[in-house]
């Protein structure tokens, strides 16, 4: 027998006397929370990320002050033009790995959890590219903020790889001390445009 | 490379030696209660904490209800994706997949996202023995691995170290394994975690093939769910062409909207964090962006004997979120090496013995690992009751024993607590005895368990085993039971 049949007739030999019907309680909201874009700001920079606001207008302005000197890679879709920047075709690992910093868009944001959701979409990009470089400078806009993690989940289409960034990389592995920044971007950067 | 957690001492003996190591109960005592305030003000954050964690419970009751449907549904998802799906009765079966997948690729090293699946199923060790190194990733695995040591804690696996010893292990070991530690290295946490990055990024730019776990695993879309913080994850998710996940059976939810509840429930639990850092989701293949190969091995390994077992099979249900091992007094002073397995405390003391059987004198001295004080189900995001598993092995240890011509002191103590268990009545009227002796140990302890909690000393008797190596917290004045029955299953808010 196959291990797949054996492992399928072992579960249902296991639950021969259970009925499968059980009811799921839903899982409940979070209270009207007002100011969802004000929670948004005060819950990212909990986590020590920096979040700079600002106009349509002056956006381009914005992120490049956010990025001095540091050389970027943007995504084909950015929809904005960053100075000197690598559009991303491909590039390796590697290649990445020379580039000090990333500007993507984003999918969504989540207010109750400072929470930052990439789909991956032209406009944000492969997952490397956003991974690899050591500041990630994120635009976020207004519009997309939501108040917590179900109505994010009803937006996001699972079939797209989705990546959820909630403040830079961090560990507390040495003695519970928390240190910000591993292997992911080091620095994260939010500009909320609205 | 890392050490096994086969041939362990009993919990009695390990734990005895655990207990005599100050600088290990000093770390553990800092760990859980650090983690555990953390986690108690962020759940305090959310209104309907209690409602949130039943509809925890019912996503992870009603997939187990209907397993075999589930997980035919998420092969199928998975296939549609483009993933290739493998099925391993056992750890033997699950490492050969994952090796012979890395060895198709001509691949001598694999990199590793922490995952407990993994190793349950020693995959580390399988993999050398085929001449593939295995490079753990999070910083506390890497620790772990240079150390040539066993993880103590799920969630925090180094926490027994501390900064100094892990200064000394990365300038004795790195440098044997890929890119040295700098001769300048200090033993500030910040500097430590600069030095894994360097030495961990070379691995990562280089490596073909990455092994990972999955927190969740989607039916009705085929979607994996890994959960992290340091970024290693998804450096290993992102950049190698390859990925084998290996996935417990028990992983499953039916649909995507199920993720809700587990994804609030599991950080606030864990790190105590609103969300974690990073949470990467997967769906098969993604043409152009990430692994071009994508497998996922679905791992029996015990889980379908664990599923027979009628009160035991909500322990299944659980999301390895650790916070029973941070409230867990026993836990606190003997650490995580005591329990001789990669699933520690409380969810350890039940687990094991639930996936492997009884048969050996380790496993079956785990179910003992626990004074009933019911502290682990009060936080237990998806509501299993562990005490009244640990109760229900108990009662299998005892029945394992039965054949024996010469009764142990332990079979002897268990031979009575059968008597006790079999009978509801009994068991009301035993607990309530240890109530009271509670009460009067209480009276007359000499020491106090973190807490605040009267410990008793060593117990005459058969009871002597176990007290002779711990002091035994003394049995709390009023039984689960009892509080149970007094406020309604702790539905009208009765804390005490
Ligand atoms: S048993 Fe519950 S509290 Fe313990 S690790 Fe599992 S989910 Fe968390």
């Amino acid at each position: 027998m196959s291990a797949r049949d054996e492992i399928l007739g072992r579960v249902r030999a296991a639950l021969a006397d259970v009925s499968p019907a059980v009811s799921v309680p839903a899982a409940p909201r979070v209270p009207d929370r007002g100011d969802l874009v004000g929670l948004f700001v005060e819950r990212v920079e909990d986590y020590r990320a920096v979040v700079t606001r600002c106009a349509e207008a002056d956006l381009a302005s914005v992120v490049a002050d956010v990025l001095g000197t540091a050389r970027a890679v943007v995504p084909p879709g950015l929809g904005l033009t960053v100075a000197d920047a690598v559009v991303d075709e491909g590039l390796s690992a590697a290649d990445l790995d020379a580039i000090d910093a990333v500007v993507t868009r984003a999918a969504v944001g989540i207010a109750e959890t400072g929470t930052i959701v990439l789909d991956h979409q032209p406009d944000q990009g492969r997952r490397a590219i956003s991974l690899v470089p050591d500041l990630h400078v994120c635009i976020v806009d207004e519009s997309q903020v939501v108040a917590d993690v179900p109505d994010a989940i009803a937006l996001l289409d699972p079939a797209r790889p989705l990546t959820w960034i909630s403040g830079p990389s961090a560990t507390s592995d040495i003695e519970l001390d928390r240190v910000e920044g591993v292997h992911g971007p080091r620095t994260l950067h939010v500009v909320l445009v609205g | 490379m890392s050490g096994t957690f086969v041939g362990m001492p009993a919990f009695p003996t390990a734990a005895r030696e655990a207990l005599a190591d100050t600088q290990l109960r000093r770390n553990l005592a800092h760990a859980t209660h650090t983690i555990r305030d953390k986690r108690a003000r962020v759940v305090a954050e959310v209104e309907d904490w209690e409602d949130l964690r039943l509809a925890g419970a019912g996503v992870k009751e009603a997939a187990l209800r209907d397993l075999a449907t589930h997980l035919e549904t998420l092969e199928a998802s998975l296939v549609r994706a483009g993933a290739t799906v493998h099925w391993a009765r056992d750890a033997e079966e699950a490492c050969a997949i994952v090796a012979d997948v890395a060895r198709r690729h001509g691949a001598d090293e694999v990199v590793k996202v922490k995952s407990m699946a993994t190793q349950e199923i020693g995959l580390n060790e399988a993999l050398e023995a085929e001449g593939i190194a295995a490079w753990e990733t999070d910083l506390a695995e890497l620790i772990v691995q240079l150390g040539d040591d066993l993880p103590s804690h799920i969630l925090v696996p180094a926490i027994h170290r501390n900064r100094a010893e892990i200064r000394e292990i990365f300038r004795r070991r790195m440098a044997d394994v890929g890119r040295a530690a700098p001769d300048d290295l200090s033993d500030e946490p910040g500097v430590l975690a600069g030095a894994a990055r360097e030495h961990l990024r070379e691995k990562f730019l280089r490596a073909k093939v990455a092994v990972s776990g999955a927190n969740f695993a989607v039916a009705d879309t085929g979607t994996l769910v890994v959960v992290e913080s340091e970024g290693n994850g998804r450096m290993c998710l992102t950049l190698p062409e390859v990925l084998v996940s290996v996935v417990g059976i028990e992983k499953v939810v039916a649909t995507w909207s199920d993720l809700d509840p587990m994804l609030r429930l599991l950080p606030r639990s864990s790190t105590g964090e609103r969300m974690n850092p990073y949470t990467s989701t997967w769906t098969g293949v993604t043409p152009g962006d990430g692994p071009q190969e994508v497998h996922v091995v679905l791992l029996d390994n015990g889980r379908t004997r664990a599923l027979a077992d009628e009160v035991g099979r909500q322990a299944l249900r659980c999301i390895r979120c650790s916070a029973c091992l941070n409230v867990c007094p026993v836990y606190e002073r003997v650490g995580g090496h005591a329990y001789g397995s990669v699933y520690p405390g409380p969810i350890g003391a039940i687990l094991n013995p639930l996936l492997r059987g009884v048969s050996d004198e380790q496993t079956a001295s785990l179910p003992y690992a626990s004074s009933l004080c019911g502290a682990c189900f009060e936080v237990c995001p998806v509501r299993i009751d562990i005490p009244s598993v640990l109760v229900d092995q108990r009662a299998a240890v005892v029945d394992s024993h039965r054949g024996d011509r010469v009764p142990k002191a332990e079979a002897a103590a268990m031979k009575a607590a059968a008597w006790t268990f079999a009978d509801a009545r009994r068991l009301r009227w035993a607990e309530r005895a240890s109530g009271l002796a509670g009460r009067v140990l209480g009276r007359f302890s000499r020491t106090t368990l973190p807490g605040g909690r009267a410990a008793a000393g060593r117990l005459p008797g058969p009871g002597a085993g176990w007290t002779g190596a711990r002091d035994l917290p003394a049995p709390p004045a009023e039984s689960f039971r009892e509080w149970w029955d007094r406020t309604d299953g702790g539905q009208d808010g009765d804390r005490r």
